[in-house]
């Protein structure tokens, strides 16, 4: 039995269906993973996103360990509120992690790191922090619901009453708000997400999760599993961690090169020696998007070739709802033209080259 | 609890297979197995002519999950693949006994049919894999 998050109880008498899912039991989907794609692209979905693991920084010297923590820069937050997104990285400039992190005070800010991540992320925050004086807190006690879609915003205000929803209705996006909630106490609304459509991940004490859900879905917000939060993150043109790069690629093998702020260009942050180097000289390999223009389904770590020579693999490949043919982000060589062929069981398919995302705000961009 | 027809035969590996009029058996998957896989976004269905032997890979079903090997529940011919699957995965999903079906094959062995499982034998099949 894997862990289990406070709504899995919720999940399983919704006829969600269980999977392992790095250690946790989560809802993979609740009948049709395609209908629940659609439902965040044309209306509002919900996700039990608890796994995820939610880290508190607080210290005077909080910014400076997070400009030499992050390969963005955290000096790009100047409004309180403010998300980031950002790689950690090993002193080898290869990605430990992806993260937002919150800039909530001067002395506060909150990230939210993966969850097959999170002990070694944990011990590699907690050793860098020890120079900086930084109390680092887990958040175990809260949980985390996404509602994301174009009508996600008013269901959710509708779902927070009208005392909550007004005094975070105004949260721009990328954005976080705290606000105090009569019933639930203390709650962090963030305009951000992981599909590509407008939305809220929402922080909450975990006593009260089955009952926000509850009336998240009395306002018809339909729950989705990661099932299709894979798709609409894949077609969103957002990378997975552990998929799409890991502790083997730097972020500029990962189409992650707009996260890492090379300005000033004196700020020391961890890696940076060898992706000043990387990006002097160039990398060999990038990551690029597939369409698959045959018949058939791209999927992970299906090869790919250019003039019948390997060029690289597939490192996410799916079905995309939206576009209604078979997309993906593949890991090739630089030199990579406008098209490729990919092996499906033997078979070579023709697949176009293009620059993600497949997919945003409902519509298709292919 | 999924549905199980009792004029069908089934393999373990959750084939369902119909006995036609003219000596052809119909193959498919169960609405058990379409449930396990998900949403069809693909299938790969064998030509006619194509000759297999008993347990070979003998169609591709693909989901949103997962691509999925179909096999022959008998030695044969396929004589007709279900060319309406194309456009329409889907239809295995919403009607995997009926307009789901993936081919058709006249087996070597008149007799294949009565030799495969019944619907008994793979009701406890289903069952014990729940536990």
């Amino acid at each position: 039995m894997g862990k289990r998050t406070p709504l899995y109880d919720m999940h399983v008498s919704h006829g969600a269906k269980m999977v392992d899912f790095g250690g946790w039991d989560m809802p993979i989907n609740y009948g049709s993973q395609i209908q629940e794609h659609h439902v965040v692209r044309n209306d509002a979905g919900m996700f039990d996103v608890s796994h995820m693991t939610i880290v508190d920084l607080n210290g005077d010297k909080v910014r400076d360990f997070l400009r030499y923590l992050l390969a963005n820069n955290v000096d790009r937050l100047k409004d309180k509120g403010k998300a980031l997104y950002s790689c950690m990285l090993t002193e080898q400039g290869t990605v430990i992690d992806d993260l937002i992190v919150y800039y909530v005070d001067d002395n506060f800010f909150r990230m939210v790191v993966n969850s097959s991540t999170r002990e070694k992320d944990l011990d590699w925050i907690n050793k860098q922090a020890k120079d900086f004086d930084i109390t680092v807190t887990v958040r175990d006690e809260l949980t985390m619901i996404a509602v994301q879609g174009p009508n996600a915003r008013a269901k959710a205000h509708r779902a927070l009453g009208e005392d909550t929803a007004a005094q975070v209705k105004d949260t721009a996006v990328f954005f976080i708000t705290f606000a105090n909630d009569n019933t639930m106490g203390e709650i962090a609304v963030a305009r951000t997400g992981y599909t590509g459509e407008d939305g809220y991940e929402i922080m909450l004490p975990k006593e009260y999760a089955s009952t926000f859900w509850a009336k998240l879905a009395e306002q018809e917000v339909t729950p989705c599993g990661l099932g299709a939060r894979d798709t609409l993150r894949l077609e969103a043109g957002m990378n997975l961690y552990g998929s799409d790069m890991d502790e083997t690629t730097t972020p500029l093998e990962a189409a992650l090169t707009w996260t890492i702020a090379w300005e000033p260009a004196d700020r020391d942050f961890i890696g940076r020696a060898v992706l000043d180097k990387q990006r002097e000289k160039g990398a060999d390999r990038k990551l690029v998007g597939l369409v698959l223009e045959d018949k058939g389904v791209l999927r992970n770590h299906q090869k790919v070739f250019v003039d019948g020579l390997e060029a690289g693999e597939i490192t996410s490949g799916s079905f995309s709802p939206t576009v209604g043919k078979a997309i993906a982000f593949a890991r090739v060589t630089s030199n990579i033209g406008d098209t490729c062929k990919v092996d499906i069981r033997g078979k070579q398919l023709s697949a176009k080259v293009v620059k993600p995302p497949f997919a945003r705000s409902g519509k298709s961009c292919i | 609890m999924s549905n199980i027809p009792t004029d069908l035969r089934y393999t373990k590996t959750h084939e369902w297979i119909a006995r036609n009029d003219d000596g052809t058996l119909t193959i498919g998957i169960t609405e058990h197995a379409q449930g396990l896989l998900g949403d069809m976004v693909f299938v790969e269905v064998p030509e006619e002519g194509t000759t297999f032997q008993e347990g070979d890979d003998s169609a591709v079903v693909e989901s949103v999950k997962a691509a999925s090997d179909v096999y022959s529940p008998v030695d044969g011919e396929v004589t007709e693949g279900n060319e309406a699957l194309a456009d329409a995965p889907e239809m295995i999903n919403s009607d995997p006994f009926g307009d789901g079906w993936i081919y058709k094959i006249k087996p070597e062995d008149d007799g294949a049919f009565d030799g495969l499982m019944d619907a008994d034998a793979y009701k406890e099949i289903i069952d014990s894999e729940d536990d």
